[in-house]
């Protein structure tokens, strides 16, 4: 084990793996042909929509799902050959975690700790920052708690017996903001711990607070890289337009000659252009009857990039 | 075996947890127990007679006395005529009906021969068939006592006469509860076996707990033994408790050996236990347990000689019965509650429902496997 560890220092390594589901006459290509590496200690991050692959990739990781092509290791052990090894070193946290609604708090996290065949006592340093939030609750159901504690004993689960690499898929999913944040935050005190992370999810705004990124599309990966990284690549100016009308601003906008991309953005309408004249827009958008309108110059998030690559 | 204990202590905190299962466990043989044995009377009693009497002689009054002190019938009707008998019987308030032809008793002393029509409700082709079978031995006994007062005996009989008398063994009351009694407990015990075993399985399928089992180095067997055994034990104190309230309510005391019983009971369990894990490998909601399980029950129980006698079936059917694991235990439990057989007379009982055990068994198990 110790000459593992010296000869990788990947903490995940995908090589072409491709995974096919067959419906009854189509057969749906849920992974195509994925390759990435995760580094030792990093937080990892798979973007991308609802069905883009991410968790059938997490299920091959975890030894759940044989990939029906391609080479994948965790920590070293491969995931066919070498499965039992790696049942026993990472936490995986499903989507839909599912906690013993009837035990409570503190049953549920010695149920885990026992099936590993550990204690709460023994990796409690581990957990005891999540789990001190928790810890006036230990004798109420888990059924019965919050979602965001829900979701902290989940963590805590994944997290009792000590696994080397934590696998987390979609863990903010419908959590409230503010849960998220301190989510985050946990995350981040278990990477100085050493713990390799990859976590999957659909909001962009949490992808900047992964080390590295892998935007995914319909089971392919479009981009890996840092965070900052994709959005320096962005290559283009990018605007920011609102007006009194914003469905007719949109119409307008996406009829525009020099328009390159237009998205709806929530209150704001995200453009680039061919030629880089904001100038120009303006005139347009004053003789096409517009009033009240503002076009301003903004960084480019995530969601953009991921937009532009999906448009290629 | 430290992993098993804590499964085990896992599951057991569950169902104590689970107060509506655990009352009805309590609750289930209780009930079943005192009130089924009751409902489920084979004989019949209180059959309503409807009686058409043309003649008013004194033996078609003796012949209706015949009906009506035997106990099985209650004169609830006398009509003047056929047709107003039968609208008697459209309104529900008759079963049967007895139609004494004019000149009954005329033709009965000339001509020594007459006849009495019977007419019965076969709606409920059980109650028509055992009212017309009584009507028949009523009959032939009213035929027998005049004859006896006609004839004077010679002092041999001119015709050789076999007379049957029967005995009832084993049973020698024919008291149908005993009968039924074995039958409903093992039948409690299946339930508990079949239905609690695959509805909790799939239950972690359905909350996705199992997904997280399947991520640790937790071992397949540690994960169905763990389930196994609650129900198991589980099943075994239900057999005690109704045991006990046969013993209390009806003083029904196996004529057998307990232990036996119990080692027959343990292996039988063992096999059911099986079938409700393959069932719950199949079925990904508790709904479709739910609807697999019941739809077993009802074969179980039709085709497992509680109610109809497998000796009555067709071939087919009867054939069914062979795989029917419940046709062995309530075959068992009356041979060792009223019969008192001993091991080596259930012997071959033993043997197949061993191999059901085995069978059952290893197909979830091949099949867990599979879909996980």
């Amino acid at each position: 084990m110790q000459e593992k560890e010296v000869l990788y220092m990947k903490a995940v390594e995908l090589e072409n793996i491709v995974k096919t589901y067959s419906a009854k006459k189509s057969t749906v290509v849920a992974v195509n042909d994925v390759s990435f590496s995760v580094n030792e200690g990093e937080v990892f991050g798979l973007i991308g929509p609802d069905g883009a692959g991410k968790t059938s990739i997490f299920r091959i990781l975890t030894t759940l799902l044989l990939a029906d092509k391609g080479i994948a290791n965790v920590l070293g052990y491969d995931v066919v050959k070498e499965w039992k090894t790696i049942r026993s070193i990472v936490g995986y946290m499903p989507g839909k975690f599912s906690l013993y609604q009837d035990l409570t708090v503190e049953e549920n996290l010695e149920f885990f700790a026992t099936i590993f065949n550990t204690t709460i006592q023994e990796n409690y340093d581990l957990v005891a920052d999540i789990y001190k939030q928790l810890e006036p609750f230990k004798t109420r159901r888990a059924g019965k708690l919050s979602g965001g504690m829900k979701q902290k004993l989940a963590l805590s689960c994944a997290l009792i017996h000590k696994p080397k690499i934590l696998f987390l898929d979609e863990p903010t999913t419908g959590v409230d903001p503010v849960s998220r944040k301190e989510f985050w935050e946990m995350l981040k005190r278990l990477k100085t711990m050493g713990i390799s992370i990859v976590v999957s999810t659909s909001y962009m705004d949490e992808a900047k607070l992964c080390d590295r990124i892998a935007l995914m599309q319909n089971g392919q990966i479009m981009k890996i890289d840092r965070p900052q990284t994709i959005v320096d690549e962005f290559g283009k100016n990018l605007y920011a337009v609102n007006s009194a009308n914003m469905f007719r601003l949109l119409t307008d906008l996406r009829a525009y000659p020099q328009t390159e991309s237009c998205f709806a953005f929530g209150d704001k309408h995200h453009l680039t252009m061919k030629e880089d004249n904001p100038k120009m827009l303006n005139d347009y958008l004053t003789n096409a009857g517009h009033n009240d309108f503002n076009i301003s110059k903004i960084e480019p998030g995530i969601e953009d990039c991921f937009m532009q690559l999906m448009k290629i | 075996m430290r992993t098993l204990i804590f499964l085990l202590r896992k599951e057991f905190l569950q169902i104590f947890r689970n107060k509506l299962i655990l009352r009805m466990i309590f609750v289930m043989p209780v009930m079943q127990l005192i009130v089924l044995p009751f409902a489920a009377n084979y004989e019949m009693k209180n059959i309503l007679l409807s009686v058409v009497d043309n003649d008013h002689s004194e033996y078609s009054r003796k012949l209706i006395n015949e009906f009506t002190s035997s106990g099985y019938f209650i004169l609830s009707d006398v009509s003047p005529s056929y047709e107003k008998a039968l609208k008697v019987i459209e309104d529900d308030k008759a079963d049967l009906i007895v139609e004494i032809p004019r000149g009954f008793e005329r033709d009965l002393v000339r001509d020594n021969q007459t006849k009495v029509m019977i007419s019965a409700n076969a709606i409920n082709g059980q109650t028509s068939g055992l009212a017309v079978s009584y009507s028949n031995t009523i009959i032939k006994e009213f035929n027998n006592r005049i004859r006896a007062e006609w004839i004077q005996q010679p002092r041999l009989n001119p015709l050789p006469v076999v007379e049957i008398t029967s005995n009832n063994w084993f049973n020698p009351k024919m008291n149908y509860k005993y009968f039924i009694v074995p039958g409903v407990l093992a039948l409690l015990v299946t339930l508990i076996g079949f239905i609690l075993t695959s509805l909790n399985i799939v239950k972690e399928k359905e909350t996705g707990t199992i997904e997280q089992l399947n991520v640790s180095p937790i071992k397949k067997y540690q994960f169905i033994l763990g389930k196994l055994i609650p129900f198991w034990i589980l099943g075994m104190f239900v057999l005690i408790l109704g045991f006990l309230i046969s013993f209390i309510v009806y003083g029904i005391f196996p004529e057998g050996n307990f232990l036996i019983g119990f080692l027959f009971a343990g292996i039988y369990l063992i096999a059911i236990l099986g079938f409700g894990l393959l069932t719950s490998t199949f079925a990904e909601t508790q709904q479709q347990a739910m609807f697999i399980a019941y739809f077993f029950m009802m074969i179980f129980v039709l085709l497992g000689g509680l109610f109809a006698p497998i000796e009555n079936m067709p071939d087919w059917a009867k054939y069914l019965t062979y795989i029917n694991p419940v046709s062995y235990i309530i075959e068992v439990m009356r041979m060792l509650v009223l019969k008192g057989s001993g091991f080596t007379d259930l012997l071959k009982h033993f043997g197949i429902i061993l191999l059901f055990a085995v069978v059952f068994n290893g197909l979830a198990i091949f099949n867990y496997k599979k879909t996980t």
